[in-house]
């Protein structure tokens, strides 16, 4: 079997059960003073990784956990290595550059690329999505630059030989392909549980001495000019203005209340 | 100590030299503009064009250049003279090669670029499906473009409006890409509809036909007689209330026949195995947008609202008063649902006689 040297990018995003606030100026969503934590997409990669380690042992030579944000996301890649990162590498941007905040979905992918061949990665393992931006497309856009096969949601992944077999969730089921190494797989949600299952039993990060020996893990830490890659921005953001709310309409008491109030709204 | 001044300078002067080059690029835009041509990449499957491939023709037609519509694998040839007859496509090119059937997107992407470069073309639009969130970022990438993804309005060739954080912010962004790639979401644009007129249809004038290192297995699709979840008109939806798989399959399928509705499911549903994943609906999930959305023991929690709150009309059974799904329903039930469904099954089905 091809032995794998995983590099898995995480983006510390404001935490997934928080409501978002647009700030006054219309121009982002409020960030500061709000919780935030690993894009759950993210948490799966990671755990896939450290799956990955479990089922073909010594074929995981490392698990290179990645991170380009504020000095803050530190403690996001900290985690990973509590969940079973060897290490990790922090390109700390600068927020006081315009060209630094909110690095887009291609700068990220071609600074990706870089890591993978300063670091000589052969498997790119990560989220389908960041639930803040919602874009969905730095996984496959760095399979691009690099030339690599993807599989793009996965619900399972198998290493066999110098292949990797992905169920990937599509529209309206499910579908199997086969790529060869080195390649790129994007997570979705059924991959894995992060958290345990049943969530009460495991939470295989969270034990004290998995983050005492977290701590002593090395994390490298970088900046955008280390890497010689055009950050220029591609979009202008016009305006971020929250979405037009939706009232309530009232409740009814009954089955027939709730049909005859269907037909007064034309719905059936 | 020279490479910090170096680098120093030029992140000083970074700033001063974009403006520079965007204040020439616009006045060469002035001088030259490049003629508007908008290719829309469209989806087939068993001889079909496939649903959400219809709205993509729409948004194309929103940058009001001439509309070209790109179709590859085995039968696109067959599928090009329907889509020759959607509303405002002036020309079908076709790719009719097996090597695309899978959508597979090492070689799928290569042939998006080469035939964008070729025809010049300025926009490129194509579904947030799948096969769309799999190829176009690719093609993106290889074409140096940042993509647009899951765009709910085209403001002008530029500016596209797109929602962020699962729904709860709308940013309008303006792109400075000199072609324009995006996916759109296709609740949130009206279907293309056949006219009598017949657009000109042609082999598609480049197939590089590169090289793909992955190779397709197997797929495993939910077959359903019932309308598709993404495009159907009505929904109904079951969530972690229903308990189990058994009352999940015993209580929903008869309330969607009831209602001629396709079946959903909010994510806690799907991890508690009571649903097949692609019945999801939330920000991880599909995103639907029907005339009547039905919840049945959901709570409403954001990931959920993400995927359903620009239906026309909302309506929820939930036995807990404060459940936040009531915050946006127009039409809210408190009651016990393994009552209230199957009453309110009976109810449809002898009102529809």
């Amino acid at each position: 079997m091809t032995s794998l040297r995983i590099l898995v990018p995480i983006k510390r995003v404001i935490d997934y059960a928080i409501k978002p606030r647009v700030n006054a100026t219309k121009t982002a969503v409020m960030t500061s003073g709000v919780k935030m934590s690993m894009n759950p997409f993210d948490e799966l990669s990671i755990e896939e990784s450290v799956r990955l380690r479990e089922r073909n042992g010594d074929a995981v030579q490392d698990i290179l956990a990645f991170s380009a944000g504020p000095a803050k996301a530190a403690d996001t890649l900290r985690t990973a290595m509590a969940m079973g990162a060897d290490r990790a590498l922090l390109v700390e941007l600068d927020e006081k550059r315009p060209e630094e905040i909110d690095l887009e979905p291609l700068a990220v992918a071609k600074l990706l690329r870089e890591v993978v061949r300063q670091e000589g990665c052969n498997m790119v393992i990560c989220g389908k999505q960041s639930i803040d931006d919602d874009s969905g497309q730095t996984g496959q856009m760095l399979a691009g630059l690099l030339g690599w096969g993807q599989a793009t949601q996965a619900a399972k992944v198998e290493v066999q030989g110098s292949e990797v077999v992905v169920t990937k969730e599509v529209d309206g089921g499910e579908e199997v392909v086969r790529v060869k190494l080195p390649a790129v797989v994007t997570t979705d949600l059924r991959l894995n549980e992060p958290w345990g299952f049943p969530i009460s039993c495991q939470r295989r990060y969270a034990t004290l001495p998995n983050i005492m020996k977290a701590k002593k893990k090395p994390m490298e830490k970088k900046t955008l000019a280390d890497f010689n890659v055009e950050f220029r921005k591609r979009l202008e953001t016009v305006e971020v203005v929250e979405p037009p709310p939706r009232q309530g309409g009232g409740k009814v008491d009954s089955v027939d209340g709730l049909i005859s109030r269907l037909k007064e709204l034309g719905a059936i | 100590m020279c490479i910090c001044v170096a680098l120093a300078r030029a992140s000083v002067l970074q700033p001063f030299r974009q403006s520079a080059r965007s204040a020439v690029s616009s006045r060469l835009f002035l001088l030259s503009p490049r003629p508007l041509s908008t290719l829309a990449i469209l989806e087939h499957r068993e001889g079909r064009i496939s649903a959400q491939s219809f709205p993509v023709v729409t948004a194309a037609s929103k940058f009001g250049g001439p509309i070209t519509v790109l179709l590859a694998g085995s039968g696109s040839k067959e599928v090009s003279t329907q889509a020759a007859k959607l509303n405002g496509v002036e020309k079908v090119i076709y790719a009719s090669n097996n090597a695309y059937d899978k959508g597979l997107p090492e070689n799928f992407a290569p042939l998006l670029v080469e035939n964008i470069k070729k025809g010049n073309f300025t926009h490129v639009v194509g579904a947030h499906s799948a096969f769309g969130k799999n190829i176009l970022p690719r093609a993106s990438a290889l074409l140096d473009v940042q993509q647009i993804s899951d765009c709910i309005e085209i403001k002008d060739e530029n500016t596209f409006v797109r929602p962020i954080y699962a729904g709860n912010a709308i940013a309008t962004v303006r792109s400075t890409d000199t072609i324009k790639i995006v996916t759109i979401r296709g609740t949130a644009f009206s279907p293309a509809e056949e006219t009598s007129s017949s657009a000109t249809v042609e082999e598609a004038p480049v197939d590089p036909d590169a090289e793909c290192t992955t190779a397709w297995v197997s797929e495993n699709l939910t077959r359903s007689e019932r309308p598709d979840l993404g495009t159907a008109p009505k929904v109904v939806s079951g969530g972690r209330g229903l308990k189990d798989k058994e009352n999940f399959d015993r209580l929903m399928p008869p309330l969607a026949d009831a209602l001629g509705a396709a079946i959903g499911a909010s994510r806690a549903a799907v991890d508690a195995g009571f649903a097949d994943n692609s019945l999801q609906i939330g920000q991880t999930g599909k995103v639907v947008a029907p005339q009547l959305y039905l919840a049945a023991g959901i709570s409403g929690a954001i990931q959920h609202l993400a995927g359903m709150k620009d239906s026309k009309v909302i309506a929820a059974i939930n036995k807990d008063p404060d459940a936040p799904i009531f915050q946006v329903a127009d039409v809210g039930l408190v009651a016990d649902l393994f009552q209230a469904i199957p009453e309110l099954t009976e109810k449809l089905n002898t009102g529809n006689k």
